[in-house]
């Protein structure tokens, strides 16, 4: 692909829940443009007819039954965060 | 002399004889951290107040058929989860994640085998690097010459055992990050088979390549430190269920008709004549020993560093997602809505070079762009996985250097994201196809920088590693040496 751009950075940026600054958009949008004409070394190979891995081991999907156990009480849950009321996680407005 | 030059097998035999305690073993680590750790910087946290009541409750134990690792003061990094004992993953984003609620798998075995944990291990943000400058608290140092790099993300980890600052310690590596430090600080360090280690409590990085592993001096503790950790856990479905070799049994048997494979691309250009002529004279010595080595050729060798950075980035943009400034970690003070909470926190939290990597990963999975990068790379991975898997056909063992070059000064490579990459191109290749990898010392550079060997083998065949790693060793002295820190040792 030709050179990403800044408004590609920024839509990126987006859907990455990142806020970045005209300046990290500069130096991002010139390193992630390097990278990523460095990865198009890949394409050197011709891939069509290998199957890709996602896993080294061949391992068939886990499962466990489906019994309750025990594991972090509510309160424990709830230490570490950074807001909290009556029992729950509480966050700013998500409906403006 | 320390405490901590002796082997474990020395340590239980004193422990036994009542000739030390383990308060000793534990107070050898905090005096020597007093000693040397501003020089070094390997610690972010320390847990001194329960390590020494750990050590009283066990002094007072009745010892008899004690594990092995019984009162041996560890290192941990700071990506794997502890119990109420602070875990930052070098970022700031968890500067105040003083309470984790649960244990990984491997520091509860750990606790069943009864070692102590001294302290948490610097490393870089989120195992982000290859260097250890991307912890956002301060760069841990070489303990050979503190004017450079301890290499990364395992950095504290193994700094703080070739500083004798404890016995052993465990690192994970994802893409070369415990092997390449364990390089650069003339240590000994392994990544396991993937899936022959849990990676339950360890904070996920790129979960397809992530393996915890152990840091150690000599190769047989690395045997007794691995033979711990291993196992099945159904709280970890990427865990393989497998039968469990003695390790240290499989140091007892000599090297004679081991097939060594050299890939040629392992000692082309880009790798330092220091480093190669080191190399070439490790494969002397196993020749003298009996074994054979020939060179082979890993043709897609050169394309792992970018097949791995967007295979990496991708699966480090859906684990990151996590840190979203609601159930831990920091949130942004500046935020109104929602969305800005998530945006805000992630930014003021995150480092450079995460955030770099979590753009590229999203990048490479964004509509559009997917099949071209993310599954390219992922069929890329193939190729590279079947590269070993014919060379592994014919021979025991793959030997090649851990790292292109000895370690890099301090601030030399920070700036250029590429070069930073180039580093791993040794290391990378065995995380992609999932197969054992360690990194042992086998001389010094004329600067007087370690430089290590890797030893890679077949999937769960790390008994082969230990029996090629130990032959070695004892034939030769490099892991007897120590560096020299502050005038002391």
């Amino acid at each position: 692909m030709s050179q990403i751009t800044k408004d590609q950075v920024k839509h990126v940026a987006h859907l990455a829940r990142l806020a970045i600054s005209e300046d990290e958009t500069e130096k991002m949008t010139k390193h992630l443009g390097d990278i990523i004409k460095y990865a198009e070394l890949l394409n050197e190979l011709d891939t069509d007819h290998v199957e890709p891995t996602t896993h080294v081991l061949d391992l068939k999907n886990v499962m466990r039954k489906d019994e309750p156990k025990k594991w972090i009480d509510k309160e424990d849950a709830l230490q570490n965060a950074p807001d909290k009321q009556d029992g729950q996680f509480r966050v700013p407005s998500i409906l403006e | 002399m320390s405490l901590f030059d002796h082997t474990l097998t020395e340590l239980q035999d004193k422990l036994h004889k009542k000739e030390i305690k383990v308060t000793d073993l534990v107070s050898e680590s905090y005096q020597r951290i007093q000693e040397v750790d501003e020089q070094v910087k390997a610690f972010l946290t320390l847990n001194e107040e329960k390590a020494y009541e750990k050590a009283k409750q066990l002094d007072e134990q009745k010892l008899n058929d004690q594990s092995i690792l019984f009162g041996i003061p560890i290192g941990i990094k700071d990506n794997i989860m502890t119990e109420g004992l602070r875990t930052t993953c070098g970022s700031q984003f968890l500067r105040n994640f003083e309470n984790p609620l649960y244990d990984a798998t491997v520091i509860k075995k750990l606790s069943k085998s009864n070692t102590v944990t001294i302290g948490k291990l610097n490393m870089d943000e989120f195992a982000m690097g290859s260097s250890n400058e991307n912890s956002s608290y301060f760069s841990t140092r070489n303990p050979w010459n503190t004017d450079y790099v301890p290499g990364g993300s395992s950095g504290g980890s193994a700094a703080a055992v070739a500083a004798g600052e404890v016995f052993f310690s465990i690192g994970s590596d994802t893409g070369g990050s415990i092997r390449q430090p364990a390089s650069f600080c003339g240590v000994v360090g392994l990544k396991p088979t993937y899936g022959f280690v849990s990676r339950f409590g360890l904070v996920a990085f790129a979960s397809s390549l992530d393996q915890i592993g152990p840091i150690t001096r000599t190769v047989e503790d690395n045997a007794h430190l691995l033979q711990a950790l291993v196992g099945h856990d159904e709280m970890d479905t990427t865990s393989a269920n497998v039968d469990i070799p003695n390790f240290a049994d499989a140091t007892k048997q000599d090297v004679k008709g081991l097939r060594i494979a050299v890939p040629q691309e392992y000692l082309q250009e880009g790798v330092s004549p220091e480093v190669k002529e080191a190399v070439l004279k490790a494969l002397k010595t196993y020749e003298d020993m009996g074994a054979t080595w020939e060179e082979v050729s890993l043709p897609h060798s050169r394309y792992a560093v970018a097949a791995y950075y967007l295979l990496a980035s991708s699966e480090a943009s859906a684990n990151l997602a996590r840190f979203d400034g609601v159930r831990y970690g920091v949130r942004s003070e500046k935020a109104e809505n929602m969305l800005d909470m998530f945006k805000l926190s992630r930014s003021e939290g995150f480092g450079d070079e995460v955030k770099r990597r979590i753009m590229l990963g999203t990048f490479a999975l964004s509509s559009g762009y997917y099949d071209a990068y993310y599954k390219k790379a992922q069929k890329v991975r193939t190729l590279i996985k079947q590269d070993f898997e014919k060379v592994f056909e014919n021979y025991d063992v793959i030997v090649g250097p851990t790292a292109p070059t000895t370690a890099f000064k301090v601030g030399e490579k920070i700036d250029d994201p590429l070069t930073m990459y180039a580093n791993d191109i040794l290391t990378i290749p065995v995380n992609l196809a999932g197969v054992p990898g360690m990194s042992i010392p086998c001389g010094f550079s004329s600067e007087g920088l370690p430089i290590g060997l890797q030893i890679i083998g077949k999937h769960f065949d790390e008994s082969t590693l230990y029996r090629a790693a130990y032959a070695f060793e004892q034939a030769t002295d490099h892991h007897k040496q120590k560096p020299v820190l502050g005038g002391v040792r």
